[in-house]
């Protein structure tokens, strides 16, 4: 479900959301129009994520509105894992309990760091002692599974500060955590300082030692390095959610831009409040796009999406020819995959170089 | 009518307006419409076009009415003017009475002017010295003038002044063409003699064969002879080069025009050859006539090796217009199956390779240029290789051979010592020096033809700004001390990347090679090792080093779509590369490693 709201935009992000809220009740409309089209499309969900944009910047009864709108036109099964994004600068302990009765068990906090100045850079409305209460309160209410959100490797970042952020989040004993690194994106405005020379990236090798560090820090303390930029308190804590577009399960995406996949078919929405809403005001649907995979096309993905995981690829996925092979061997030489029960999974320094090592594998 | 017949060329250092003059000239002469018109006219290729260089031999027949009334027509040959086809040029020049010798109204002599004049006055032509772009404010028509007087020794006085571009003076060029240009002798009576100065390929008509006839004359019907081989055919068509060709009853003593007769490709005929009438033929052919043989090897590999048979049929079509390419099949364990091609030099080489891309849509790997060396073994037998891979055992060799040349190199006073200095490192002897002309000097040295091959004439114009200009010719073998460099990557040895060098040169080649590949081959995943190798003894290394990062923070359900197309991108462009082990090489570092850094 994306929610296309925030009370301001970020700098750094290029989801897609707008600032005014005055839209709210005019998409909530639309959403349910949508849904309704998709009820009889898909079976049971064992997942709901609120994601954005900013869920949490709605008001609760809208909350309360749109979670019902979901379940009265489809099933979820009891054990769903039903996850909501928040700001902790729009949490309140009262909240949260209202929260519960909505049904959600898992909350994304969107915390990003603990230092006052990078939050200043990062252009976040919370504070670093918001954080803390916030992840406290949310402990303290001990019915949701914590996933925190967090930001590291930019220039002038020192090593100290983000393992003082990692420490201060690691004694809240979230059960996820997600850390990215920064990159710079073209549409958003660090882009637009990168391009007039204000701002640069951290060089690769910096960028290399926060990664190592931050997976060797996590891993110390019983975190499972799962993706990328995922960790998880056991691999009972992964994200139900996140594995699914990792490993072309279906999934539904409603909302504006948002992406949905089932039998070999991609499909996604305007990126546009006003033209989602017309579009299914009139009738209409909202899908700008779509494409249908063939079998190649969907190969070709599922050996990037594992190479971007711990679980890796199955040896025979890739490429028959004696180049394939022996570079297969030349990164298992490197250090940078194994081979488990005859998977090819990417090692920490492997997950470092991760995007690239489809090319090699491939005829 | 031979009274009325001009053969002459334009001869000129490289943008000092040959091919602008050439468009005057024809555009003058009414030959063709404003509509029909493009510049370069006379180059027809892309190529010749693109890079400002004539590759062909070309000819047309402009009619012109002179002053004194009488018509005239005006056999203009097209030359080119790069080195690797100076016998090509020989041959036109042969064809012709007198030369425009064009000079830059601003530039003033520069060396390829220089050496065109030799060439001209080696068949005795007569030099009308033209100054070209007076328009330019820079033009200095008084200072020029006496160059040509001081440097090249011939009469400025009655130099042609006008400007190609701006159309202005062209009548007079025309004019003094047909004043001073004597018209060529010969009858029609005598038996056929007639000079082969080029040939092309023409789908519907076979070989087109322009030609010079000296005497006699060249009829539709006759039998004729090629004086080299005796083969013979009928002719079915003679005629002139207009825009187009033109039909015409005879070739007359004395004419330029073309021959159709049944000749299958350009490799049947030979340039400089004589053609006689089979009944009755001439005595002896006409002078100069060379077997054109080619000076540098070098394979050509499909990058993808299923497209093999595409190659080869390219390659049989691409002949049929180019007799001076040699190929025949080859295999390497790198780069699988293609062709080992001689060419006339580098850059018939390069030509060759571009026209392949371009016209005939080929991806294609060409492997470092090879001279062909010599070798006696133990066992008495004498072997030639121009191929690194069928270098002989060093333990079976008794003597190795390489070729050698005379080069002839001619420069301003002031570059003497850069000149000698360059012609040493290249391994030459034998200096020899000659006063041509006033603040000119010929430099005469006998040096290794691989030394020359690969950028000798491009460093000669860098340290003499583009006055020096050079020609050479083979003089024979000689004893040499030869080893075969072999590049390894990751361990592994690339035979296509492998070269003979002198002994003495070997670790200057190793360490260039290493460094070139590391400029070449993008950074992998891990640590590429380059080694340069004798036998077994490394010489050589380089090291490029492995990225450290290569990964997006998010993958989420709107990136797959991005990441994945730009996956097919690169798989796309991984098909462009060469894998060596787990190496992606490069199509362009295999011909790279010889091109030194600072070019």
């Amino acid at each position: 479900m994306h929610v296309p709201f925030c009370k301001s935009k970020c700098p750094y992000c290029d989801f897609y959301s707008v600032t005014s809220h005055s839209s709210v009740n005019r998409w909530l409309q639309a959403l349910d129009r949508e849904a309704d089209f998709y009820s009889r499309q898909f079976a049971a969900f064992d997942t709901l994520y609120l994601g954005g944009g900013t869920p949490s910047s709605l008001a609760d009864s809208e909350l309360a509105w749109l979670i019902d709108s979901l379940g009265r036109r489809f099933t979820f099964s009891p054990s769903a894992e039903v996850t909501m994004e928040a700001n902790p600068d729009d949490i309140l302990p009262q909240r949260l309990s209202r929260f519960q009765a909505m049904g959600i068990n898992r909350i994304s906090l969107g915390v990003q760091s603990f230092s006052d100045d990078e939050l200043k850079f990062l252009g976040r409305r919370n504070t670093a002692v918001q954080n803390q209460q916030v992840l406290e309160w949310i402990k303290a209410c001990g019915s949701f599974s914590v996933a925190v959100d967090l930001m590291y490797g930019f220039k002038g970042q020192m090593t100290e500060s983000w393992q003082k952020t990692l420490d201060r989040t690691l004694d809240l004993h979230p059960e996820h955590l997600s850390c990215y690194q920064l990159s710079i994106e073209q549409s958003t405005r660090f882009g637009r300082l990168q391009r007039e020379g204000l701002m640069e990236p951290l060089n690769e090798t910096q960028q290399g030692d926060f990664f190592m560090f931050t997976s060797e820090h996590l891993q110390a303390r019983g975190y499972v390095h799962y993706e990328i930029s995922n960790f998880s308190r056991g691999i009972e804590h992964m994200s139900r959610h996140n594995r699914k577009y990792w490993s072309h399960a279906p999934y539904l995406g409603l909302g504006p831009a948002a992406h949905s996949f089932q039998n070999g078919i991609r499909w996604w929405n305007a990126r546009s409040v006003e033209q989602y809403c017309l579009a299914l005001e009139g009738g209409k649907s909202p899908v700008a796009g779509s494409e249908n995979l063939s079998i190649e096309k969907l190969r070709l993905e599922s050996l990037f999406l594992g190479l971007r995981t711990r679980d890796g690829i199955g040896v025979e996925a890739i490429g028959a020819s004696p180049q394939c092979r022996s570079a297969l061997l030349q990164l298992q030489t490197e250090g940078l995959v194994r081979i488990e029960n005859g998977n090819i999974v990417p090692t920490q320094k492997g997950f470092l170089i991760a995007d690239s090592l489809p090319l090699l594998l491939l005829d | 009518m031979i009274k009325n017949t001009r053969n002459f060329s334009i001869i000129a250092h490289i943008d000092h307006g040959k091919s602008t003059l050439a468009d005057r000239l024809i555009q003058q002469s009414g030959l063709v419409s404003e509509r029909e018109f493009r510049d370069q006219i006379l180059d027809n290729m892309d190529i010749e076009r693109e890079r400002g260089i004539t590759i062909k031999s070309n000819a047309i027949t402009l009619p012109y009415r002179a002053r004194n009334g009488e018509t005239y027509e005006l056999n203009l040959i097209d030359t080119p003017g790069h080195v690797d086809f100076s016998y090509e040029v020989s041959r036109a020049l042969a064809s012709c009475e007198g030369v425009l010798l064009l000079v830059d109204a601003a530039q003033g002599v520069e060396a390829q002017t220089l050496a065109n004049l030799y060439a001209a006055m080696e068949h005795d032509l007569v030099i009308i010295p033209v100054i070209n772009k007076i328009d330019l404010p820079a033009a200095d028509v008084d200072r020029v003038k006496e160059q040509i007087e001081t440097e090249l020794g011939l009469d400025a006085e009655h130099a042609i002044l006008c400007s190609a571009k701006q159309g202005i003076g062209i009548d007079d060029v025309l004019e003094v063409v047909v004043e001073r240009i004597p018209p060529p002798s010969g009858s029609d009576a005598e038996p056929l003699s007639a000079l082969i100065f080029d040939a092309h390929y023409d789908s519907f008509r076979g070989t087109i064969i322009s030609c010079r006839v000296f005497e006699g004359a060249l009829r539709q019907g006759d039998t004729i002879r090629f004086m080299s081989n005796g083969a013979t055919y009928r002719v079915e068509e003679v005629g002139l080069f207009r825009l187009n060709r033109e039909p015409a009853t005879q070739l007359a003593a004395g004419s330029v025009g073309y021959v159709v007769s049944g000749v299958k490709t350009v490799s049947d005929t030979r340039i400089g050859d004589t053609i006689t009438n089979h009944d009755r033929p001439a005595a002896a052919p006409l002078p100069g006539f060379k077997e054109v043989k080619p000076m540098v090897f070098s394979s050509i590999y499909p990058i993808s090796s299923d497209e093999f048979q595409s190659l080869t049929e390219a390659l049989e079509k691409y002949k049929l217009n180019d007799a001076a390419l040699i190929y025949q099949k080859d295999s390497s364990a790198a780069l699988g199956q293609g062709f080992r091609c001689g060419f006339l030099g580098l850059l018939h080489l390069e030509i060759v390779q571009e026209r392949l891309e371009r016209e005939f849509d080929q991806s294609i790997i060409m492997t470092v240029p090879s001279v062909q060396y010599r070798f006696t073994l133990i066992d008495g037998e004498t072997i030639t290789v121009e191929n690194p891979q069928y270098y002989p055992d060093p333990l079976k060799i008794k003597q190795a051979e390489e070729p050698f040349i005379k080069a002839s190199i001619f420069i301003p006073e002031r570059y003497m010592g850069a000149v000698m200095k360059l012609c040493m490192d290249k391994r030459g002897v034998n200096p020899r020096f000659q006063n041509s002309i006033a603040g000119r000097i010929e430099v005469i040295f006998e040096m290794p033809l691989a030394e020359v091959v690969f950028d000798f004439y491009d460093k000669l114009k860098t340290i003499t700004q583009g006055y020096g200009s050079f020609d050479y010719e083979l003089i024979g073998y000689r004893e040499s001390d030869l080893a075969k460099l072999d590049i390894l990557v990751n361990g592994e040895k690339v035979d296509a990347l492998s070269l003979i060098v002198h002994r003495d040169r070997a670790r200057e080649w190793g360490v260039q090679v290493c460094d070139r590949l590391k400029d070449e081959i993008p950074r992998h995943q891990f640590k590429i090792a380059i080694q340069g190798a004798i036998g077994g003894k490394i010489i050589s290394r380089s090291t490029i080093s492995a990225f450290r990062k290569d990964v997006t923070a998010k993958c989420y359900g709107g990136d797959i779509t991005r990441k994945r197309k730009l996956l097919e991108k690169q798989k796309k462009g991984k098909r462009k590369m060469k894998m060596v082990g787990s190496v992606m090489i490069p199509q362009s570092a295999f011909v790279a490693v010889l091109k030194s850094e600072h070019d």
